[in-house]
C-alpha cells in the first residue's frame, strides 16, 4: 500500500472509530442514571460494544501508523478538529427520548455501513465488520423498539419523541456525505459507498418513524462539520471528561 | 390457632436446623418475611446506590480498556440489583415500592457508597476493599434458609470476587508506576480502609439483630469475626502492593492467630448510617432524579405494552 493510501486508511479507521467513541462515551454518562435498570443494562451493554469497535479499530490503526501510538494514545491525545466523529453522536443526553433518538438514528446508519464492510476488501477491517454487525443489529432493534413505544406510548411520550426528532434529524445527512478520505476509500473498495446508502437510510428511518406515529420534519436545514473536525459546543466538554486522565497524567501506564 | 402458629413455627425452625431452604411458597413466621424483604431490599439498594461512586468515573477512565472494564463492573451491579429485587419480590412486595423506600429514605442502604469516589484510584481501592468486604458478607449469605436469597448470592458471588480481582489488579498496576500513581493509591486506602470496615456493622454487643438472624441463618458468623476475617486476609494484600494500611495499632497476633487493630470511627459511623455522610443527599437526589425522570418512560412503556395486548385481543377474536 502507498503511503498515501496508508495515511488515508489511517483516516478511515478515525472515521469508524470516532463514531463509536463519541456516543459510547455519551451513553456511558447516563450508567446509574437510567429510567429502569433494565434500560441501564441494556444502554451500558451497547457502550460496551462501541468501546470494543473502538478499540478493535484503533488496534489496529496504530499498526498501520505503526509509529509507536496506542490504541489510547489515538483515542485520547488528539485534539478537538482532529476528532472525526460526526455532529449526531456528539449531541447531548437531554433525556431518554433524545438519547433514544440518537441512537436509532445511528443504529440504522451504523447497520448499513457494517453490511457494506463486510465486504471490504481490506481483511482487518471485515473481521471487525463482522463482529460488529451482529451486536449492532441488536442495538438497531433496541433503539428500534423504544422508538416505537415511545413515539406510540403516552401523548407526554410522543412529544418528547417529536421534540427529539425535530432536533437530531438535522444532523443525519452527514453521515451520508463523503469525506475526501471516504470516497478515496470507497474507490479503493475498502471503504463503503456513503452516498448509495441514504436512500436507504431514509426511506427505513421514515417508515420506522411512521409506525411510532411521529413526523418527519420537513424543509430541515441539515448540518455539517463534525466530520472534518468542525464539532458542536459540546465536543469539549466531552473531551474534557474523556481526556482528563490522560491529560493530567502523561505518560503512565493504567 | 395460638397453638398452631406455635406448631408451624417449631416444624419452621426445624427445617432450617435440618438445613432446608425456605421458598416463596412455603409458611413462615411473618417476622421472618418483615426480616428478609428489608435485608433483601437493602442489599438491593446497595447494588444500585454503589453504581453512582463508580459510574462517576466512567467517563474520565484513563484507557480504554479501563473503560470497559469499568462500564462492565458497574453494569454488573445493575444485574446485582435486579437479582435481588427480584428475590425480594417473591416475598410480596413490588420493585416499585421497594424503589420508594429508598427514595424517600425510609429503606437504607450500605452506608459505604456515601463516601465520595474521587481519584482513579478509587476504582481500585473500591474493587479491592469495598467488593473484596461485600464477598466475606455474600459468601455467608449463599448459605442463608432463605432459598430465592441464597441462590441470587451464588450467582452475584462470582462477579463480586472478578469485581475484587480487577480492584485489587488496578492498585497494582498504580502501586507499580510513577510516584504519583503510588501516591494515589495509597490516599485511596487512606480514605477507603475505615468505611470499608464499618461495612461490617456495629461491634457484636451492638448489634441486636444478630441471634435471631443466626437461627434463620441469615447470618452464620457475627460482625465481628467478618470484620477480623476481612482484616486477616485484605493487610497482606496491602503489603504486596507495598501501601501503608492507615492504622498505627495494626499489628499481628501470634497468639489469637489474628490482626489487632485500632478503634473503629463510631461517632462517624453513626452520623454516616444516619444520613449526613459526605454524600448522602446526592446519592438520594440522583436515585430520585433518574426515577422521576424516568417516570414518563415507563408509563410509556406500560401505555404501549397495554395497546398491543388489546390489539393481539382484537385480533383473536
Ligand atoms: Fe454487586
Ligand atoms: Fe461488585
Amino acid at each position: 500500500m502507498s503511503d498515501i493510501n496508508k495515511e488515508a486508511l489511517y483516516d478511515y479507521l478515525l472515521l469508524l472509530g470516532d463514531n463509536s467513541m463519541i456516543l459510547g462515551q455519551r451513553l456511558g454518562e447516563l450508567c446509574g442514571h437510567g429510567p429502569e435498570l433494565e434500560t441501564d443494562i441494556a444502554l451500558t451493554n451497547i457502550s460496551l460494544d462501541l468501546f470494543g469497535q473502538v478499540r478493535n479499530y484503533f488496534q489496529y490503526a496504530a499498526e498501520v501508523v505503526a509509529d509507536g501510538r496506542t490504541e489510547d494514545d489515538i483515542a485520547m491525545l488528539r485534539k478537538e478538529h482532529e476528532y472525526k466523529s460526526s455532529l449526531l453522536v456528539e449531541q447531548p443526553n437531554t433525556d431518554f427520548a433524545y438519547v433514544i433518538v440518537r441512537q436509532n438514528f445511528f443504529d440504522h446508519y451504523h447497520y448499513m455501513l457494517l453490511s457494506k464492510l463486510v465486504d471490504s476488501k481490506d481483511e482487518q477491517i471485515v473481521a471487525v465488520a463482522k463482529k460488529s454487525i451482529k451486536e449492532v443489529e441488536y442495538h438497531l432493534d433496541f433503539s428500534s423498539t423504544w422508538v416505537k413505544r415511545l413515539g406510540d406510548g403516552t401523548e407526554e411520550s410522543r412529544q418528547r419523541m417529536q421534540d427529539a426528532v425535530n432536533e437530531l434529524y438535522r444532523f443525519t445527512r452527514e453521515l451520508f456525505k463523503p469525506t475526501e478520505t471516504e470516497e478515496r476509500m470507497a474507490n479503493l473498495g475498502i471503504g463503503a459507498d456513503l452516498p448509495s446508502m441514504e436512500e436507504d437510510y431514509y426511506k427505513q428511518l421514515h417508515a420506522l418513524l411512521e409506525e411510532a406515529t411521529l413526523e418527519v420534519p420537513q424543509g430541515e436545514v441539515f448540518q455539517y462539520g463534525g466530520k472534518e473536525g468542525r464539532h458542536s459546543e459540546y465536543m469539549g466538554y466531552i473531551l474534557t471528561d474523556f481526556q482528563f486522565m490522560q491529560r493530567a497524567y502523561p505518560n503512565m501506564k493504567w | 390457632m395460638e397453638k398452631n402458629i406455635k406448631d408451624l413455627e417449631a416444624e419452621f425452625q426445624k427445617r432450617i436446623d435440618n438445613g432446608e431452604n425456605i421458598e416463596a411458597k412455603d409458611w413462615m413466621p411473618e417476622k421472618y418475611r418483615k426480616t428478609h424483604i428489608r435485608q433483601i431490599s437493602q442489599h438491593a439498594h446497595s447494588e444500585v446506590v454503589g453504581m453512582l461512586p463508580e459510574g462517576n468515573w466512567i467517563s474520565r477512565a484513563p484507557s480504554l480498556r479501563r473503560k470497559v472494564a469499568l462500564l462492565a463492573k458497574v453494569q454488573d451491579e445493575a444485574g446485582h440489583g435486579l437479582y435481588l429485587y427480584s428475590a425480594a419480590e417473591t416475598l410480596g412486595i413490588s420493585r416499585e415500592e421497594m424503589i420508594e423506600q429508598l427514595n424517600n429514605g425510609t429503606a437504607k442502604y450500605s452506608s459505604i457508597f456515601n463516601y465520595p469516589s474521587l481519584t482513579w484510584a478509587d476504582m481500585g481501592a473500591i474493587g479491592w476493599l469495598v467488593d473484596g468486604a461485600a464477598i466475606i458478607n455474600q459468601v455467608m449469605l449463599t448459605k442463608t434458609s432463605y432459598g430465592p436469597y441464597a441462590r441470587a448470592m451464588v450467582r452475584i458471588c462470582k462477579e463480586e470476587s472478578f469485581h475484587q480481582r480487577q480492584g485489587y489488579e488496578i492498585m497494582l498496576t498504580l502501586c507499580n508506576g510513577t510516584e504519583e500513581q503510588k501516591a494515589m493509591a495509597q490516599d485511596a486506602l487512606n480514605r477507603w480502609w475505615w468505611p470499608s470496615l464499618m461495612m461490617f456493622g456495629p461491634r457484636d454487643e451492638e448489634s441486636p439483630n444478630t441471634e435471631q438472624s443466626m437461627k434463620w441463618k441469615i447470618k452464620r458468623k457475627s460482625n465481628d469475626e467478618l470484620r477480623q476475617q476481612f482484616i486477616d486476609q485484605t493487610v497482606p494484600q496491602a503489603d504486596i502492593l507495598g501501601l501503608t494500611v492507615p492504622d498505627k495499632d495494626l499489628k499481628w497476633n501470634e497468639d489469637r492467630g489474628h490482626y489487632d487493630f485500632g478503634e473503629i470511627d463510631w461517632e462517624e459511623f453513626w452520623n454516616v448510617v444516619k444520613g449526613n455522610g459526605l454524600c448522602n443527599r446526592k446519592r438520594l437526589k440522583d436515585r430520585n432524579a433518574a426515577w422521576d425522570n424516568g417516570k414518563w418512560v415507563r408509563d410509556a412503556a406500560t401505555a404501549y405494552a397495554e395497546r398491543q395486548a388489546e390489539k393481539r385481543v382484537s385480533k383473536a377474536s
